[in-house]
């Protein structure tokens, strides 16, 4: 009956919250530590428990809550819409910020912070689904390739092989040639069809990792199905490298997003976008640098936050830093 | 009850209490090979391995690393590494069936409902990221369906069996929130969690401290004698063998090289391998005196000698032994021993 002293704390509290030990809690959320110790949530719901008392987590969720607010309703934050060229005067070109624009103005008159605040909406959209698409497609036929082995293994990374010997931006290019305009979905697309080998081969790694792991052994040899292998014992212990690098690659996709519109394959005006801002403001950025530093610096933050949340996620999903 | 001697079976020792004439024994391996099949060549891990295990019994396989105690567990299970590893001979037959020759699905029935494994190194087989409440419910959700409450309840019951202390309010932690041994005591949990009919346990406390292995080996043989079922107890510790082992196998090189009951074992090897590891085991009485060890190494498994595997290193050698492989000498009603000169070995561990 040594035994540490945390799970006797948290016996206390248990006992004193549901009754009888002997009975099992069946009482909902309690709370904190409390409704951990009690509650059975599983890995996700452990995890969860977790990120909400990470002050990280909750910094970067506030602010990709915000930039997510900016990117569904942009009327919540300017009155301006950017979009109607006669809120554009070329008489006020290149101001400084001032009350009248908060941002200052750009090259064509038009108020930077309005065009910074519609321009979330395209760069998180091209980010968030080259990410999704990316981590899903490149995730599956990683934990697939890593798994199976033998031919499957062969075929997937030569073809991954392929990509990795293409520049991007040459891909890219010629991607959206062929699609001869340039959209948020055909640029989603270019950078997807050019990104996923890199998750592909992320994971692959992991699960070759993970797969030759005692507990893998371990669960095969207490009769697991080979499913319950990949998704439960492999998939868990996995997933960690893929999702950090997926929060720093949605950064590069939204900058890749913006190196795109600036060769003038990516987004095109009249669309807005914070590449495509960045881009326009670059020529006179010695004139005039707040067209180019606000999106940028928006672009940062998002950046950051989402790396933060990353980071934090990658961490709960971990049990030993809890 | 011994009613007649029973005929020495070439799948391996007969059960002088129970007997075997007649019925089936639970698990008999029989002449089993398996190979590895490598850059450097066919490595042959197991060569002609046989061995018996009645319910009720405890069979220990004893051995060095290399010698194949582990692959042969693995070809019971069926977890060999699947594209390097070929069995090209031999049989595993399971209250009567051929494991060998049943489909992967037929054998994923057999895999942790009515032959589970127990591990090493407990640590790195419990999944790191799942609670061991969870782990453990897992057996029962996944094999029989249960629900989650069910399940759980189940899991305490178990972690009390197997002396967890506040099991209840540990479910909920993690693998590594245990010491060793709790953590050996959890993985033992879950391979007895479905009752099986053979408990396989591989080293299970070699990375134990020694207070905690005489607890682990006590509970296994607690659980043994509960359950009825049979134990193959895996080590390469003499001391850990005495007692709770019934009848013993020595492995050297892939082959049986001695099998006994465990206390003629002791008594007297009739095997220079044996007799040479139950004189490397220190003794208080020998204090001050340099330690026995087995001069040379085991053999490398790509390049088998012709002879016997442990002539290079054995004190009885005799010019024969280095190009006639000794077969497994029946010695006795109970005992075989792969050594040419086994009458020596006898007489002389007696002097």
């Amino acid at each position: 009956m040594s035994d540490t002293a945390a799970p006797r704390a948290r016996h206390a509290k248990h006992a004193r919250s549901s009754g009888p030990p002997s009975k099992p809690p069946a009482g909902p959320s309690r709370g904190g530590r409390a409704a951990r110790g009690a509650k059975p949530a599983g890995l996700w719901g452990d995890a969860w428990q977790d990120l909400r008392r990470r002050p990280l987590f909750i910094a970067s969720a506030v602010l990709i809550g915000v930039i997510l607010l900016m990117a569904v309703a942009p009327g919540l934050f300017t009155s301006v819409d950017p979009y109607d060229a006669a809120t554009c005067r070329l008489g006020d070109a290149r101001q400084a910020p001032s009350a009248l624009h908060w941002f200052g103005t750009d090259n064509q008159g038009c108020d930077t912070y309005a065009r910074t605040v519609y321009g979330a909406s395209n760069s998180l959209l091209v980010g968030l689904c080259t990410t999704v698409v990316t981590v899903v497609a490149g995730g599956l036929l990683g934990l697939v390739a890593g798994f199976r082995g033998g031919w499957p293994d062969a075929l997937l990374s030569r073809v991954t092989e392929v990509f990795f010997a293409i520049p991007s931006v040459l891909g890219a290019l010629l991607i959206l040639a062929v699609f001869r305009t340039g959209t948020v979905w055909t640029v989603t697309f270019a950078l997807a069809v050019l990104a996923w080998p890199m998750t592909f081969r992320i994971m692959r790694a992991a699960v070759i990792t993970a797969k030759s792991q005692d507990y893998v052994v371990a669960a095969r040899a207490l009769g697991a199905s080979n499913r319950r292998i990949m998704f439960r014992h492999i998939l868990p212990n996995s997933i960690a490298s893929v999702i950090v690098v997926a929060t720093i690659n949605l950064g590069v996709f939204i900058a890749a997003e913006a190196g795109l519109s600036f060769l003038g394959v990516g987004i095109q005006s009249p669309e807005i976008s914070w590449g495509l801002m960045i881009a326009d403001a670059r020529p006179r950025f010695l004139e005039a640098a707040s067209p180019l530093l606000f999106p940028a610096a928006f672009l940062s933050v998002t950046v950051l936050a989402f790396i933060m949340l990353g980071d934090a996620v990658r961490d709960a999903l971990d049990p030993k830093l809890r | 009850m011994n009613q007649s001697t029973p005929p020495f079976p070439a799948w391996g020792i007969p059960d002088p209490v129970r007997g075997v004439t007649g019925t089936e024994p639970l698990l008999a391996v029989d002449d089993l090979h398996v190979e590895f099949a490598t850059r450097q060549g066919t490595v042959k891990a197991v060569n002609g391995v046989s061995y018996s295990l009645n319910p009720g019994e405890t069979l220990a396989v004893l051995g060095e690393s290399g010698s194949g105690k582990s692959v042969t567990a693995q070809a019971i299970m069926g977890i060999l590494d699947a594209p390097q590893a070929r069995i090209p001979r031999g049989r595993i037959r399971f209250r009567g069936t051929d494991l060998l020759r049943l489909k992967e699905d037929a054998r994923a029935q057999v895999r942790g409902r009515r032959i589970a494994m127990v591990f090493q190194d407990a640590l790195s087989a419990l999944n790191p990221v799942f609670t061991v409440g969870s782990q453990i419910a897992e057996m029962f959700r996944v094999h029989q369906g249960m629900s989650r409450r069910d399940a759980e309840a189940r899991a305490v019951e178990l972690m009390d069996r197997v002396r967890i202390p506040g099991a209840r309010q540990r479910l909920h932690d993690y693998p590594h929130q245990f010491s060793g041994g709790m953590r050996q005591r959890i993985m033992i949990a879950m391979a007895i969690a479905l009752d099986p009919e053979v408990l396989i346990a591989d080293e299970p406390t070699t990375a134990l401290d020694v207070t905690v292995q005489a607890q682990i080996m006590e509970l296994l043989a607690e659980v043994q004698r509960d359950s009825g079922m049979g134990m193959i107890l895996i080590t390469h510790d003499l001391g850990v063998v005495a007692d709770v082992a019934d009848k013993i196998v020595v492995m050297y090189g892939g082959r049986i090289v001695e099998n006994a009951l465990v206390h003629d074992v002791y008594r007297t090897p009739a095997h220079p391998y044996t007799k040479g590891l139950l004189e490397s085991i220190p003794r208080v009485d020998r204090k001050g005196r340099e330690l026995y060890a087995i001069s040379g190494t085991p053999p490398n498994l790509l390049d088998m000698p012709p002879g016997c595997a442990f002539a290079p290193r054995c004190p009885y050698r005799q010019d024969n032994c280095t190009t006639e492989a000794p077969p497994l000498y029946r010695i006795g009603s109970t005992r075989g021993s792969a050594c040419h000169y086994w009458r020596e070995v006898l007489d002389g561990s007696h002097g």
